[in-house]
């Protein structure tokens, strides 16, 4: 086994340990990841409900505000990600106080991902049964109500689901912020493995970033599958 | 029509909707009043503004005029805070249920509760006396999915029930239910009724559900309110078109008539057709026997529907009557003096409606 490895993946080896290293770019990903998730998280569901819920047939309809939030959230999907990370840089710089490294990556990161996944958190409530809403309106729920006892409960397994996707969509995002100096298993199978011609360590590192994203997706799936009556 | 001091008032309510430059008159000019107790019907096809006006009663549908009294206050004048808390005193059901698919049987009657000063013990308690109450008390784990629609709906029925309104809508709450479970499902409306003294309002397009437990109807067509009254006037004489049409396919006397016209035995029913309805103890003479003993003329029962509403007998009954041609006349007279409406029908006439 060990021979193995030292015939086949010798660049691996070399660039297993140290400050720009293996372990440490895999430490930097699941950084990136998990930091941003949740921040994009908690942005992307805020923005998801108030467009649920101030869309013209929603609980607390509001035109205008609706159309600006719409047209926000469209607005910085459309920016492609490799473009809002140069743009936003002095924005990154104020935040982080840093541009480069795993740190600097996150901030495009949340503004990359939090209208993408605002807009699917929107998706998976709007699903939620008009009917059940309307019930809990002649209940008497208050807004805040409906929103965390009948959308958010209701809309969980949709939303786990679309929570995956979008992480792993985040996933690969952090490898295109990595190549451009944040770090990560992105910048070593770009800086290292391609640019120096070492194929094993391009290849060992997208053997990494899969795993990672099949163990996310089979969380996800097990989530979802409690939760589905 | 309106009296004073119903449960429930509706002043002209008018409702408009624009949608893409159009208007929509949902509901035109409606004034109900329905009093403690009643079960009051509102019947009418799809369209017609039913779901709608009931969605006003609990303002789920803002008017765009008009008043909405529920228990002596004023509705549209109240601050959306206020009229949640009047909302809790106005159950209601569904055609779909609406019931939280994420939610046990248990956990639904118990949603509405959870904002309650009961303790969890007495919040139990509550949830399982009410599962009892609609014959459900063994299926408080499952989830929604697991039940039937019939045993869906006695959820959604105890779940409108757990804050203990004084008033039940339900909105086509049987349609999507086989006629057995309609049937079952109407006897528990009823049941409640009598039990718990809450007035229901009904709304359905369907006259075998009013029939069975309302005491009240009122007729709905283009958004109008077309004719009201108790459920006996309404079936024993409607006077618009469309709700003889509802009284009619309930009775099923319009398929008969039919069925007349398009097997050519029109041409063989000899004598004068007519077609009978009356209310109450007239039943109990036997009409076509006294007719032929008093005036020696020959009733021949083509078809006859006679059934038992609020505890009252109503028939229907279709003769061809032959004899003498003044006989026939004097006998037509005679069934009106005994308060039965008598229609003469031209087969040949009504072929042109």
């Amino acid at each position: 086994m060990t021979n193995f490895i030292n015939t086949y993946l010798p660049n691996v080896v070399a660039n297993w340990e140290g400050d720009n290293g293996f372990v440490v770019a895999i430490w930097q990903t699941l950084y990136m990841t998990f930091v941003s998730a949740v921040f994009a998280g908690i942005f992307g569901i805020i923005l998801g409900i108030l467009l649920v819920v101030t869309t013209d047939d929603g609980i607390t309809p509001h035109k205008n505000f609706y159309n600006i939030l719409d047209k926000l959230v469209n607005l910085f999907r459309s920016i492609p990600f490799v473009i809002l990370l140069a743009v936003i840089g002095p924005f990154t710089k104020l935040v982080v106080g840093q541009t480069i490294g795993p740190k600097g990556a996150l901030v495009p990161l949340i503004i990359g991902t939090a209208p993408f996944f605002a807009r699917q958190v929107q998706l998976a409530l709007v699903e939620v049964d008009h009917g059940v809403i309307e019930a809990a309106e002649a209940m008497g729920l208050s807004p805040l109500k409906i929103i965390f006892r009948v959308y958010l409960k209701e809309g969980l397994p949709e939303l786990i689901r679309s929570g995956t996707f979008t992480i792993i969509s985040l996933i690969g995002l952090t490898a295109m912020a990595g190549a451009v100096g944040g770090g990560g298993l992105g910048n070593m199978a770009i800086a290292v493995g391609y640019q120096r011609f070492e194929n094993d360590v391009t290849i060992i590192s997208m053997v990494f970033i899969l795993i990672l994203v099949f163990i996310i997706q089979g969380i996800g799936d097990l989530l979802v599958r409690k939760l589905e009556h | 029509m309106v009296e004073k001091g119903g449960i429930i008032q509706l002043k002209n309510i008018d409702v408009t909707f624009h949608n893409e430059g159009k208007t929509i008159e949902a509901v035109k000019d409606v004034s109900i009043n329905v009093n403690k107790g009643d079960i009051f019907g509102v019947i009418g096809y799809s369209g017609a503004g039913k779901s709608t006006l009931v969605r006003v009663i609990n303002l789920l549908q803002k008017p765009t005029s008009g008043e909405v009294i529920v228990n002596d206050k004023s509705l549209t004048k109240l601050s959306v805070k206020d009229l949640r808390k009047e909302r809790k005193n106005i159950g209601m059901i569904f055609q779909h249920f609406n019931l939280m698919r994420s939610l046990t049987v248990f956990g639904n009657v118990d949603f509405p509760l959870r904002d309650s000063k009961l303790s969890k013990q007495e919040r139990k308690e509550k949830v399982n006396n009410l599962l009892n109450l609609v014959g459900l008390d063994d299926r408080a784990n499952n989830y929604p999915s697991q039940l039937s629609g019939g045993q869906k709906q006695r959820v959604a029925i105890a779940r409108a029930l757990a804050s203990d309104p004084e008033i039940l809508i339900s909105d086509e709450a049987t349609s999507a239910l086989d006629p057995k479970t309609t049937t079952e499902i109407l006897t528990l409306l009823g049941r409640l009724n009598k039990e718990l003294g809450i007035t229901i309002v009904i709304i359905t397009h369907e006259m075998d559900a009013i029939k069975q437990i309302c005491n009240r109807v009122a007729v709905m067509e283009d958004g109008a309110l077309i004719e009201e009254g108790n459920l006996l006037t309404i079936f024993g004489s409607p006077k618009k078109k469309l709700t003889k049409d509802f009284v009619n396919t309930s009775t099923q006397i319009s398929s008969v008539l039919e069925e007349i016209k398009k097997s050519g035995i029109a041409g063989a029913i000899s004598g004068r057709l007519v077609e009978l309805n009356y209310i109450g103890n007239v039943t109990n003479e036997p009409l076509v026997v006294g007719l032929y003993k008093k005036f020696n003329v020959e009733a021949n029962i083509l078809f006859s529907n006679i059934e038992r509403l609020q505890g009252t007998t109503v028939g229907i009954m279709l003769l061809a009557l032959t004899g003498d041609d003044e006989k026939v006349s004097e006998a037509i007279k005679y069934l009106n003096e005994l308060n039965v409406n008598v229609k003469e029908i031209n087969i040949a006439e009504s072929e042109e409606d």
